[in-house]
């Protein structure tokens, strides 16, 4: 277990360079952006990135309500958190791409505007679990969750209809798209999805060993609590 | 034991009563909803064309403020009595408490409204050029839609530190599309444009999911740890 | 900032944040196998 950890560590560094060659290097110029517009190969396999995690968490939380498993609990939380990080990139360099593309930082375009609100719907999660209290916070941050999940396509399809009346520009551009350019798409893609694997298995064992530290802490608690009855 | 209605019935009217003889919770909220409404004619000036368009929105965001302080109030009062352990060992089915509760909440959010909304209109000189009698239909389902996760989400947060901020921190963002979809269908009847059925069919849709995984939920997050 | 500055920029900013989050987990993992040597004392 030990030595996986470095080994695909080193594995997806290589897939992430290979995948960021692909993205600066061999995916053609798009004809109207320019290099501008390879913020893309990153912008959204962000979010692809991201909405698995989310759906790995909506799962995981019907699981744990259902078995009371704390791994599940722990999946949960990690890929709630780490969605929100994948996110947040894509909330980021979109904009970074709106703005010499459209001359606007923001558009309120369909896309982007869903995510926001996605995204604003996971970090409320994060402070349901924060401020939460002890053995009941799993409970209510999987019913949170699930409350959540099923929140999101209201989110998408009604923002979708709002933006068919009220058009605005539209950001990721329509069309097909050059083979070469999926190519570089898919395997950003791919790269982050090992990448986000790795950083989830490291925050599980974050969280693995702050509740063993709580545990000791509480252990600490009840001997001190023996001595001085003494 | 008698059955999960005449339980629902049974907690909504003791809640009904016990409103109606405080008075104090229901006449602060009245005076604080007048208040939302003075503040907003007075931040969006109501002699602006621009202020009658976006009409709709102002409307169900003062209502929205409004629901979450009276959504705070109605469970503190069971928290400070400790109520909510006694439900808990109840034999009563956890959903006839929830659903008396979000009844209850409903009720004392229209009454609120009932306020708020005639004011809106004398303030800004509203006339609906759809069909008005869908904004009874829009405000009914806006007004469940809100209620339902409020009450959810209010049961959860007394649960959690920094309670009262909780409430909005969870509604506001799982709510957005709903208060898109009241906002829209109200600002299509007052325009006369077409549009509001969809989402009429989308607030009905919202309330059916939220409603029945409120009702699936309840019990599991009422009796949590 | 040319065409190519939001490029650079935008793939910046992607690590810059997710560097950062794995610092935050470094950090804490750090500190709290610190804690736990401690209390097995």
């Amino acid at each position: 277990m030990k030595r996986t950890f470095p080994i695909l560590g080193i594995l997806t560094a290589i897939l992430l360079s290979y995948a960021l060659y692909q993205a600066l290097v061999v995916a053609p110029t798009e004809q109207t952006m320019g290099d501008v517009q390879r913020i893309f190969y990153y912008h959204v396999p962000s979010a692809w990135t991201a909405f698995t995690l989310f759906f790995i968490n909506f799962a995981a939380s019907i699981y744990y309500l259902a078995k009371r498993s704390p791994a599940a609990d722990i999946v949960a939380l990690t890929t709630g958190e780490i969605g929100v990080v994948f996110l947040l990139v894509n909330l980021i360099t979109g904009p970074i791409w709106a703005r010499p593309v459209w001359g606007i930082w923001w558009t309120w375009d369909w896309r982007l505007t869903s995510t926001l609100v996605t995204w604003l719907i996971y970090v409320s999660y994060l402070f349901l679990r924060r401020f939460a209290s002890g053995g009941q916070t799993p409970t209510l941050a999987a019913a949170t969750a699930i409350f959540g999940g099923l929140c999101i396509p209201f989110v998408y399809f009604s923002i979708w209809f709002f933006r068919t009346q009220h058009p605005q520009p539209v950001m990721g551009g329509g069309g097909s798209i050059d083979p070469r350019m999926m190519h570089a798409l898919l395997m950003n893609w791919l790269a982050f999805m090992c990448f986000a694997f790795l950083v989830c298995w490291s925050r599980y064992r974050l969280e693995k060993l702050r509740r063993e530290v709580d545990a000791a802490h509480a252990l600490e608690s009840l001997k001190d609590v023996a001595r001085s009855a003494r | 034991m008698s059955e999960p209605k005449g339980i629902t019935r049974a907690t909504l009217l003791k809640d009904l009563r016990l409103e109606w003889r405080s008075k104090d919770a229901i006449n602060s909220m009245l005076f604080f909803s007048l208040l939302v409404v003075v503040v907003f004619s007075f931040s969006f000036d109501p002699s602006a064309e621009e202020s009658r368009q976006i009409a709709g929105g102002l409307i169900w965001v003062a209502i929205l403020f409004a629901a979450v302080v009276a959504l705070n109030q109605t469970w503190a009062r069971e928290l400070r009595n400790q109520v909510l352990d006694a439900y808990r060992v109840s034999p009563a089915p956890a959903n006839s408490l929830f659903l008396a509760k979000a009844i209850g909440n409903f009720i004392f959010v229209s009454v609120l409204e009932v306020l708020m909304i005639p004011l809106f209109v004398m303030f800004y000189r509203l006339r609906a050029l759809g069909p008005a009698w869908q904004l009874l239909v829009v405000g009914a389902l806006g007004t469940w839609a809100l209620v339902v996760n409020g009450t959810f989400f209010a049961a959860m947060s007394i649960r959690t530190r920094s309670r009262e901020i909780m409430l909005p921190l969870l509604l506001f963002p799982i709510a957005i599309p709903a208060v898109l979809a009241m906002v829209q269908a109200t600002t299509a009847i007052l325009s006369g444009e077409a549009g509001a059925r969809f989402w009429i069919v989308l607030l009905v849709t919202y309330d059916l999911v939220f409603t029945t995984s409120c009702l699936l939920l309840f019990e599991t997050v009422l009796n949590a740890e | 900032m040319s065409g190519n500055g939001y490029l650079y920029a935008a793939y910046a900013a992607t690590w810059i944040i997710h560097i950062g989050y794995l610092a935050t987990i470094v950090s804490r993992y750090a500190r709290l196998k610190r804690e736990i040597e401690e209390l097995k004392r």
